[in-house]
């Protein structure tokens, strides 16, 4: 028989709508509107889970986030599984596929239930005492051991197929919480026009009100006044509301992150169909009205199942219409069980008794709940419990005001309804950097100085009860707007007192009795005690040794009976105690929807030179410079890299090769003080360069060290054509916008990023100039017109030019820019110029391999923050007669031209055939062992196919004053023997480009 | 996310931004006159108050201008902000 403890009426769940679902295989129904909780209740199943540490089983604590207990894994398919979920705020739906965690083989027989009684040995912080030696046993067998036994459910085994939506929003209030602060605030806040949101982590707005059944508000029932209200801010069109919205973390300046869940509670979502939403919402005020959380009361055994909050039985049974059990026990030290009581007795379920911590209870609960014929026992503390797999009996001891406990009577029941009091949310607010305060009256944390703009309202500051949470809702929202406005809300309900009990409940039980404070950390009220004993005082240490109020939970049900234990031990007061730092966010929060669209193709930008068709038709493997995408070779057939490269490099040197340079970064630098700005930013002089030629410049910091390098040209009188690395662009143009802006305003100078206006095609080798003569016009391309390192602008394929005579290989080259948009058009022209000449398209591993076999430095290869322009060969690039540029002074330090500095060097294995591996270590002799005075290392690593052997750039101790000498790489297979040549080994003369 | 309101274009969110230092230090007019200490000064020390802090904030992803901030670091607040070669405004006058 099926949902045998659903109430014949009442609730806001579907009666008519059955829904299907397994729990641990076993099928159950449930109806909609129904929580997986909620469901597993009316069917009379209260084991959820087993607990973190112990194993212990557990059932349902709460009825909402602040569940600690009943952590389940959903799983819609092999992709979509998705654990930890707390089956209290998981919705219902026809198919759900719901499981245990943390248990082997089942749930209800766990064999790591061992730990339970192997809990006298495992208190807290066990681990930290237990698995100290042998140290050699952590690698292989402690830490794989406690890694197999920590976290709760397992992840998903393939790749999130789901998509995630993020959205930006700005509102003047936005309210936190729809309960009945946030509801009241929310229409004050939307009567003068102001854009409003209002959202809430529940599936319906209201609250509390969603399982209120007695209370009346301006003539209205609760859930009439309710939905009034909802129609009112949805008919305002300035209103947003927001269901299955979890504001879980509060930023700077009013920024809140809400996930909102879209298609989790649904059957059948639509494919493709995102599964949440991430609004990071800028509010102008706001507004937190989340409520308060019920406490538990700490008593031994307070955690079989069948032990829930008043509260939630209270929710379970007039939201969803499920009764707890058929005979429950009430324990309680504040007057709201009572009204848990008040409402099952009138559902027909049997209250075996009231057992009131207090001596003597007054108000209209107690008064009510007498009047019923209620059995109420004051002064009566809860003791202990009975049961396994379910909670069997109470063990209830009459308590003196002084503290001394009587016989105890166990009390038959199928369920322990407990309240402690409430404790107000205020994660959120210290969140926001707000400031705590200690209220002794309601034995509460309140929240005091703001740090942000932006007031809390209701049960979460203390404002506790319907008749208080509307009118200070109200009044919260309307202050939000800059009004200062009251309303009066007329409301019938039976209020409960706000004050109940903090810290454990006494007992009589021996030192064996565990009563647990965190559930979900299972730390009971021993560990405690330990980490007090053990000298831990700061309830920060205390926290991380004991693992209390940790973890996705925060600490929402035990935070303040944990402060309450370790004020009691340690003869503190709470606020002496202190508070620990409420994290973000307030409920876990997928991956996903934090990953939004940033994850695959789309996780980073991915930039494309107007070549790069052309080059993915050819064949090209490319490589990730930045976010550039770079052909990195073009094998043909069967080629490996390597042989690739050695056909590309020796097409270039016998003939030409083709290579897309378009990533080169580009800044235009015009204005009549330019010349005047480049003799200040680069270290070189630039007064001299005439219009039409080219000069590589050096850039450094103001620090001396090497910044980044590119040749600059000369396009007019006040125009620079000025290129930097491919990752150096962005970071060069700031800093020179920098120094223009800040420090020298009052230059002429206007700076613009050409990046993306120019592609550029460099055309190296001793055939160029055949393969480009036939294709410019108005271009002299005769060594005499046109010498290595000058420019010429006209046109090329019609399209116009600035035809640069450069090389960074070693051999005649030009590099051709032209807009963009004709890049691949004149590209296309010249290889089919190129075809007779056998022009090959080529690579950055080849133009690496071809640089470096002239020793031109790459920055960031050879340099690495640390080297001066001396240092890596380029001492003679500075302009000494200027009187100033970025880093002179500091190039100027002693420090600077110590001969013993890292310099640049070749280096030429002993084996020719041997290719050193870049950022090996150099030292000065063999056979050393560690530690070795290390004397500079290996940056730039090739094998040279057109020398036949291998080549490497190295940063060596005084390298220059080393030039044949025999140094070693050691490695893991011996040294490998090395002698110091100069960096230049192609070509030392240079006469291949002067042709 | 900080919410920071450049002079020229107005509040923006902080991804906007690039964060520029300390403000107020002026670059020597003739950096090879300063002796190795000052030289040092300039280029390595900062302050790093707890409390109100001035700063250089750039519009990289709007107007690309430097401009300077009064910053509480205790609080992250903006106390002002102010455009390059200004004066650093009082913080008791300009506090919310």
């Amino acid at each position: 028989m099926s949902q045998t403890f659903r109430a014949p009426r009442g609730g806001r769940i579907d009666r008519d709508a059955k829904l299907r679902f397994t729990f641990d295989g076993r099928s159950y129904e449930g109806q909609a509107g129904d929580t997986l909780a909620s469901a597993l209740l009316a069917n009379g199943v209260h084991l959820m889970g087993r607990s973190f540490k112990y194993h212990r089983p557990r059932g349902v604590l709460s009825s909402g986030s602040d569940e600690p207990n009943a952590l389940v894994s959903i799983q819609r398919d092999a992709a979509r599984f998705v654990p930890n979920l707390r089956a209290t705020q998981v919705e219902l739906y026809d198919g759900l596929v719901a499981q245990s965690q943390n248990r082997f083989p089942n749930l209800r027989l766990d064999l790591g239930a061992v730990n339970n009684l192997l809990a006298p040995f495992i208190p807290a912080g066990f681990y930290y005492k237990t698995f100290m030696w042998p140290r050699k046993a952590w690698d292989r067998l402690y830490e794989p051991l406690i890694r197999a036994a920590a976290g709760l459910g397992r992840a998903p085994t393939e790749p999130d197929p789901d998509t995630y939506l993020n959205q930006y929003a700005h509102c003047d209030v936005l309210v936190v919480g729809a309960g009945p602060a946030g509801l009241a605030a929310a229409l004050a806040a939307s009567q003068n026009g102001g854009r409003v949101m209002l959202v809430d982590e529940q599936s319906e707005l209201g609250g509390s009100l969603l399982s209120s059944v007695s209370a009346r508000i301006d003539g209205k029932t609760a859930p009439d006044w309710l939905a009034a209200t909802l129609r009112t801010l949805a008919a305002n069109p300035a209103v947003t509301l927001l269901p299955r919205a979890t504001a879980f973390g509060y930023f700077a300046h009013n920024m809140i992150a809400i996930t909102e869940r879209l298609s989790d509670h649904l059957a059948n979502p639509r494919p493709g169909a995102p599964r949440e939403r991430l609004w990071q919402v800028r509010a102008k005020q706001v507004v937190i009205a989340t409520g308060a959380i019920e406490r538990p009361l700490v008593f031994p055994d307070n955690d079989r199942p069948g032990i829930m909050l008043a509260d939630a039985a209270r929710s379970y049974l007039n939201r969803y219409g499920v009764k707890p059990g058929k005979r429950v026990v009430i324990a309680t030290g504040h007057d709201g069980a009572y009204r848990a009581a008040l409402e099952l007795a009138a559902a027909g379920v049997e209250i075996a008794a009231i057992a009131d911590m207090r001596q003597a209870p007054t108000g209209p609960l107690v008064e009510a709940a007498r009047a019923a014929g209620l059995t109420v026992r004051t002064g009566c503390a809860i003791t202990g419990t009975h049961g396994s797999l379910r909670v069997t009996a109470a063990r209830l001891s009459p308590l003196s005001s002084d503290g001394k406990l009587g016989a105890p009577r166990m009390v038959s029941c199928d369920a322990v309804l407990m309240s402690g009091g409430f404790t107000p949310s205020v994660h959120l607010f210290s969140q926001s950097r707000g400031k705590l305060k200690w209220d002794d009256q309601l034995d509460a944390y309140l929240p005091d100085l703001s740090a942000e703009q932006e007031r809390s309202a209701g049960a979460c500051r203390g404002r506790f009860g319907l008749t208080q949470a509307l009118s200070d809702g109200y009044a919260a929202g309307a202050s939000a707007t800059g009004a200062e406005e009251q309303r009066h809300f007329d409301v019938e309900a039976l209020e409960a007192d706000p004050r109940g009990v903090v810290g454990a409940v006494p007992h009589d039980r021996g030192p064996g009795a565990r009563a647990f404070v965190d559930w979900q950390n299972d730390v009971t009220t021993k560990d405690l005690k330990l980490a007090l004993s053990e000298g831990f005082q700061s309830i920060e240490h205390i926290k991380r040794y004991t693992t209390t109020g940790m973890a996705t939970d925060q600490g929402k049900t035990s935070n303040i009976n944990a402060l309450a234990v370790v004020a009691d031990q340690s003869g503190r007061t709470i606020p002496q105690v202190g508070l620990t730092t409420f994290r973000m966010p307030y409920t876990p929060v997928t991956f996903g929807v934090l990953a939004g669209h940033a994850r695959g193709d789309l996780f980073d930008p991915i930039r494309r030179t107007p070549i790069h068709d052309w080059a993915v038709a050819q064949g090209a493997v490319f490589e990730d410079v930045s976010l550039w995408k770079r052909a990195r070779y073009f094998p043909q057939g069967a080629e490996d890299m390597d042989a690739a490269v050695a056909r590309e490099c020796v097409a270039v040197r016998n003939s030409c090769g083709v290579f897309d340079a378009s990533t080169l970064g580009k800044i235009e630098v015009v204005g009549a003080d330019a010349a005047e700005f480049m003799n200040r930013m680069y270290i070189n002089a630039w007064t001299k360069l005439g219009v039409g030629r080219c000069r590589y410049g050096v850039l450094c910091r103001e620090d001396g060290f090497v910044m980044d390098d590119g040749v600059v040209g000369r396009i007019a009188d006040d125009r620079f054509h000025v290129t930097t690395t491919t990752g150096g662009a962005p970071r060069v143009l700031a800093m020179m916008e920098d120094y223009l802006q800040t420090e020298w305003p009052d230059l002429k100078v206007w700076l613009t990023s050409t990046t993306e206006q120019w592609a550029v095609i460099a055309l190296q080798g001793p055939r160029a100039r055949d393969i480009l003569s036939g294709l410019v016009q108005g271009v002299d391309l005769s060594p005499e017109a046109l010498p290595h390192m000058a420019l010429a602008q006209g046109r090329i394929c019609g399209v116009p030019t600035r035809l640069f005579r450069v090389s960074f290989s070693g051999e005649l080259g030009f590099e051709i820019n032209v807009p963009a948009d004709h890049g691949r058009a004149v590209w296309e022209a010249i290889w089919a110029a190129g075809q007779p000449y056998g022009l090959t398209p080529y690579g950055t591993e080849t133009m690496h391999v071809l640089r470096a076999e002239k020793g031109f430095i790459i920055v960031g290869q050879e340099t690495d923050g640390t080297a001066t322009p001396d240092d890596v060969g380029l001492g003679w690039a500075i302009g000494k007669a200027k009187p100033d540029f970025v880093g002179k002074r500091s190039l100027a330090r002693p420090a600077m031209s110590d001969p013993n500095r890292k310099q640049l060097v070749g280096l030429y294995t002993a084996d020719p055939h041997l290719v050193l591996e870049e950022g090996a270590q150099i030292v000065a002799s063999a056979g050393q062992t560690p530690p070795m005075k290390l004397i500079g290392h290996v940056t730039s690593s090739y094998h040279s196919a057109v020398l036949g052997r291998s080549i490497a750039l190295a940063m060596v101790q005084g390298g220059r004053a080393r030039m044949g000498q025999t140094l070693y790489s050691p490695q893991a297979g011996g040294d490998i023997s090395v002698t110091v040549t100069s960096p230049v080994f192609f070509d030392a003369e240079g006469t291949r480009v002067n042709v | 996310m900080l919410l920071i309101t450049c002079p020229y274009c107005g509040p923006r969110p902080e991804i906007e931004f690039a964060y520029g230092g300390q403000a107020h230090i002026a670059r020597p007019e003739r950096p090879v006159e300063l002796d190795a200490q000052d030289w040092a000064e300039f280029l390595y020390m900062r302050t790093n108050p707890k409390g109100v802090h001035a700063e250089r904030w750039r519009h990289t992803h709007g107007c690309a201008r430097f401009f300077n901030a009064l910053r509480d670091t205790t609080t992250d607040q903006f106390i002002a902000t102010y455009r390059t070669g200004a004066p650093r405004p009082d913080a008791t006058e300009t506090a919310r």
